[in-house]
């Protein structure tokens, strides 16, 4: 029984990865960046949902649509004044190094406005925990949502990209900017679109990730978003299905690390995981194999 | 071909000089009592910051990967020499004699775990190369914060779980506490000795660049396929660069450790966090720009601590300097502006206007 | 590269300007602070330089000390050890006379070894580590980790609140290490049977339901939780998630758990900790500060604010009691206050009669608290 109760508590911070995952790999796909700011975006966006609950008093959808706009407008100024000038930087590290400036930029904003002081999260999520098996097995609300939320935005987003005019020049962008270009693209439109997409998951992300964790400082995005990150990679980075796949056995494999070998190793069991299944597959899960050119 | 090769040199003359002309100058600062005791405590971070920088460019600028596991080699570093250093206090009581070997200690057991991990590592590529890198690296401090040592008549004990799981005699005592990591290690690193750390750095590290190694490595780097084509051996060249910076990256780590009466494994000095500081010294000075890397790293060391009187606003301001320096430094419309305006350009106007 | 040294320095030059000298020298007595005020335990550095800062602040308003004004500068250290000795070379160039520092255990012990070297009075407000106060120029406010750790087991064995106990304790950090190792050794004498002590990282504090599992399911009636309230929030919360109500029993980085903005403190109820400060204490001193902490800076002050302003006021007294004067160098001072500290009894607010033995601990009985209806009450 508790096999299965691990196995659910896997899910369940497997999802939370899955879905900031998401914004990650959508943005590296397109723009080729590692957005390292991207879990900071995400904790802006609790931040936002949280006041606009208790000091503006808004209902909650409101206030969940008031930090997807706000993470949007984040998300697009940020690339237009940080990223975009290093588009054609020497080096692709010069906008990696960028997004690190940005994330801490963020961080000491968030701590200077809204204090150092940890602020318990109120739960947007109005669904009763599922109970299985006679109340052995419980499966909150939080978890429920939170996969439902990830499934509608990878079909979504995929639906997005193949169907849409917007979401083919997105394809066309990530192939070869220069084509793109050739061929009446805007890039630059097409990439703060990305961005803007990008931050808006990352809004829906940081109220899913503090409703189901309910604990929010200015450092609360920075882990996850690591953790994240090494699930797109795991999942194979540029990958939407590859996402939420190495998202939820991420979470699945801390849990079950923490539970079966050692609480105190758990940090070293899921890089050593990841290592692995890079070692065997270079390219992640659901990666495509790169191309070399001579 | 001759002309080059002396530029080089000239270049390498102006690094190497500049690191003794800032030692110069602080040495006469200490003897005039004209520098502050925040200053006086920044030296050796500088230099171990420094070295660090330098030995990550070997990774990212010459062999052309990026690596965000830095810390955790000079994490062994730091560690290994801390503990050969509190094991022998009282065996050798001389610190140079004690500070030598706990620092080729240091060197060593970092480089071994540059080949170690370099091995299933440089088979990747690009950023999925950065990740395990990084998973390296998280591993190494995770390790660290559970590894318990102590030491009885019996000889050493070691435990992954806590101090009691030792089992010591009643006279043991317990060297590496896990979480607390290591304390009361002397205070060894001296600014002098960090500086001279810091040349023999830069001699293996532009010694290398030049030489026939060196090219190789630079050739892998620009073009991998074509380098094997003429016969260069990839895995030996990559590795050999892997470990090398490695090793020097524990040099670093043991300057820092020798350098506070405490070392523990915390994700702000050793984990990520550390990797990608060193990494912003690399990129903000110049990837494959070694003496770039040296100035950048004791600029972005020294700059926190001077805007200290801004209090709460502090790494608000770091951040937003941190980013207007990478766009001022990186971004092409910033380098072209620069060209423009350029004092060397303007001098050379002025110059042809003389002559018109 | 040089137009970036440039900018640089121009950017550090024009931060210079800020620099500002109130005093001449010799009239006031400088005291520094240090800690984290920025970084993931800012939140505890700062409630340590406010709480000061008010002690500070009502000392002036008083006549200072011995009428001497007081001066306090507190610096960040962003809970790293390297940068906590740039912090105090900082307030060593200020001319700092005093150290109440530092907040976090690891930079203490960093600093600790460079105050030693000067002779630099140092009294920790929450430096709980042994190590921090190993010389004997430095003392502490707060209780040591050994202390805490084979108090909180005494209590639950002589009081016989359980039997068996489950500890979850955060295994990356040095206080709460320190308090569980010391926990799990005396607990073998008090006769309780520890069925599950489940560790969690810096770098995975986000879910703990695996370590409630566990607890849950070795039958544990008590948890432990040496650790800090932040995380404690995100425990409870996760326990009332999955129907597991142990009694949760703590130690001082507990306090503030009431505090938490917009946490429910229905899942609190029930709590025991042993802490020496409450902010809803009953007596005046406790009122009257946490009324004016309030007023200063809208929140309600936790366990590291009391240790400050008592810490404060301690140096106020050892002062006084040893007859320095603003115009002795730090070096005296300290002499004359090794002593002294080790001759004053205080009336603080996490403690009656507080004394301190020369090797730099405080002698003061902790209190046993239990949350009942969102509210600390005596046991």
């Amino acid at each position: 029984m508790s096999f299965l109760s691990y196995l659910i508590n896997g899910i369940s911070l497997g999802s939370v990865y899955a879905i900031i995952a998401l914004g990650y790999t959508m943005v590296y796909g397109i723009a080729k960046m590692l957005n390292f700011a991207h879990g900071d975006v995400i904790m802006i966006g609790a931040y936002v949902v949280f006041t606009a609950i208790t000091s503006m008093a808004l209902p909650v959808i409101p206030a969940i649509l008031l930090a997807v706009v706000a993470c949007t407008a984040l998300g697009v100024l940020i690339e237009r004044v940080a990223y975009r000038p290093l588009r054609n930087a020497a080096s692709p590290l010069a906008v990696l190094i960028t997004a690190i400036g940005v994330s801490y930029l963020l961080q000491n904003i968030a701590l200077l406005v809204f204090g150092a002081n940890t602020k318990s999260f109120p739960s947007v999520v109005g669904i009763k925990p599922l109970s299985l098996g006679g109340g052995a097995l419980t499966v909150s609300g939080e978890t429920i949502v939170t996969i439902l939320a990830c499934i509608v935005i990878m079909i979504g987003l995929t639906l997005f990209i193949n169907k849409t005019k917007a979401g083919q020049a997105m394809l066309a962008v990530s192939e070869d900017k220069g084509a793109a270009q050739l061929m009446g693209i805007n890039v630059n439109g097409t990439i703060a679109l990305t961005f803007a997409i990008g931050s808006a998951l990352a809004a829906i992300a940081g109220v899913l990730l503090c409703s189901a964790y309910p604990s929010l400082t200015p450092y609360t995005g920075s882990m996850p978003g690591i953790k994240a990150f090494v699930a797109a990679v795991f999942g194979g980075i540029g990958s939407i299905p590859g996402a939420m796949i190495g998202g939820i056995l991420l979470g699945v494999i801390e849990i079950f690390g923490k539970a079966y070998i050692s609480s105190q190793m758990a940090d070293a069991i899921v890089f050593g995981v990841l290592i692995i299944v890079l070692l065997v597959k270079p390219t992640g899960l659901l990666g495509k194999k790169i191309q070399e050119k001579v | 071909m001759k002309k080059k090769f002396d530029k080089t040199a000239k270049s390498n003359a102006i690094t190497y000089g500049m690191v003794i002309a800032f030692w110069v100058i602080i040495q006469i600062m200490i003897y005039t009592d004209n520098i502050s005791s925040l200053m006086k405590g920044l030296l050796v971070p500088v230099c171990a910051y420094a070295i660090l920088a330098v030995s990550l460019n070997l990774t990212v600028g010459i062999l052309g990967e990026l690596s965000l596991g830095h810390a955790g080699f000079m994490c062994v570093g730091a560690f290994a020499s801390a503990f050969f250093t509190i094991c022998m206090k009282d065996v050798i009581p001389v610190a140079g004699v004690r500070f030598t070997l706990a620092l080729l200690i240091g060197a060593a057991s970092a480089a071994v775990f540059g080949v170690l991990i370099g091995i299933p590592v440089l088979r990747l590529r690009g950023d999925y190369l950065a990740i395990v890198t990084l998973a390296f690296g998280e591993i190494i401090k995770n390790f660290m914060n559970i590894l318990f040592i102590g030491r009885d008549s019996q000889g050493l004990h070691f435990s992954t779980k806590d101090s009691v799981a030792l089992g010591l005699e009643p006279d043991g005592v317990v060297l590496l506490k896990g979480p607390q990591g290591i304390t009361g290690t002397s205070k060894d690193s001296t600014f002098t000795i960090g500086i001279i750390l810091l040349l023999i750095t830069l001699f293996i590290v532009l010694r290398l660049i030049q030489s026939r190694d060196g090219r190789a490595i630079k050739a892998i780097r620009d073009n991998r396929i074509a380098a094997e084509s003429i016969g260069i051996n990839i895995t030996k060249y990559k590795l050999m660069a892997f470990a090398i910076s490695a090793g020097l990256a524990g040099i670093g780590g043991v300057l820092y450790a020798h350098n506070l009466s405490t070392l523990t494994a915390t994700s702000k000095n050793f984990g990520y966090n550390m990797s990608i500081m060193i990494l912003v010294f690399v990129v903000l000075g110049g990837i494959g720009n070694i003496r770039g890397s040296v100035i950048a790293a004791a600029v972005l060391t020294v700059l926190p601590e001077l805007l200290r009187s801004l209090s709460d606003y502090r790494m608000l301001i770091y951040a937003i300097v941190l980013i207007v320096m990478m766009l001022f430094n990186w971004s092409p419309a910033a380098l072209e502006f620069r060209e423009r305006y350029s004092l060397k350009r303007l001098l050379h106007k002025n110059k042809a206007k003389e002559a018109a | 590269m040089k137009k970036f040294m440039k900018f640089a320095s121009l950017a550090c030059a024009a931060t210079m300007l800020f620099s500002t000298t109130a005093f001449a020298e010799g009239e006031t007595f400088k005291i520094g602070g240090i800690g984290p005020i920025t970084g993931g335990a800012a939140v505890y550095g700062q409630a340590v330089m406010n709480a000061a800062q008010l002690a500070v602040d009502e000392i002036n308003a008083a006549g200072g000390i011995a009428g001497a004004q007081v001066e306090f500068n507190f610096q960040d250290d962003e809970h790293d050890a390297e940068k906590s000795v740039n912090a105090y070379n900082t307030l060593k160039d200020w001319d700092m006379q005093m150290l109440l520092g530092t907040v976090t255990s690891t930079p203490c012990i960093a600093v600790a070894a460079e105050a030693v070297n000067d002779n630099m009075f140092l009294l920790t407000p929450s430096g709980s580590a042994v190590e921090c106060v190993a010389n004997d120029n430095a003392f502490r406010v707060c209780f040591s980790d050994p202390n805490q750790g084979v108090a909180s087991a005494q209590y639950i064995g002589e009081n016989k609140i359980a039997t068996k106990v489950a500890v979850i304790y955060d295994s990356s950090d040095v206080y709460s290490s320190g308090i569980y190792e010391k926990f799990a050794a005396e607990a073998a004498n008090q006769g309780l049977e520890i069925v599950a002590a489940e560790a969690f990282t810096a770098d995975s504090k986000t879910d703990f339901s695996v370590q409630l599992q566990k607890a849950k399911d070795g039958g544990a009636e008590l948890v432990f939780l040496p650790i800090y309230y932040t995380e404690a929030s995100l425990i409870l919360t996760q326990a009332a998630g999955m129907d597991y109500a142990p009694i949760f029993f703590g130690c001082d980085g507990l306090d503030g758990l009431l505090a938490v903005e917009s946490f429910d403190t229905a899942l609190a109820e029930g709590v025991m900790l042993l802490t020496p400060f409450a902010a809803d204490a009953e007596d005046e001193l406790t009122q009257n500060f946490v009324a004016a902490y309030q007023e200063a800076y809208g929140e309600i002050p936790n366990q590291f604010a009391a240790d400050a302003y008592d810490g404060i006021y301690a140096i106020k007294a050892a002062v006084e009691q040893a007859g320095v004067t603003p115009d002795m160098s730090a070096s005296d001072i300290c002499d004359a206050l090794k002593v002294s500290m080790t001759e004053i009894t205080i009336d603080g607010l996490t403690g009656t009669g507080m004394t301190w033995t020369a090797d730099g601990e405080p002698n003061k009985a902790p209190k046993a608290v239990k949350i009942t209806d969102g509210k600390y009450a005596a046991m």
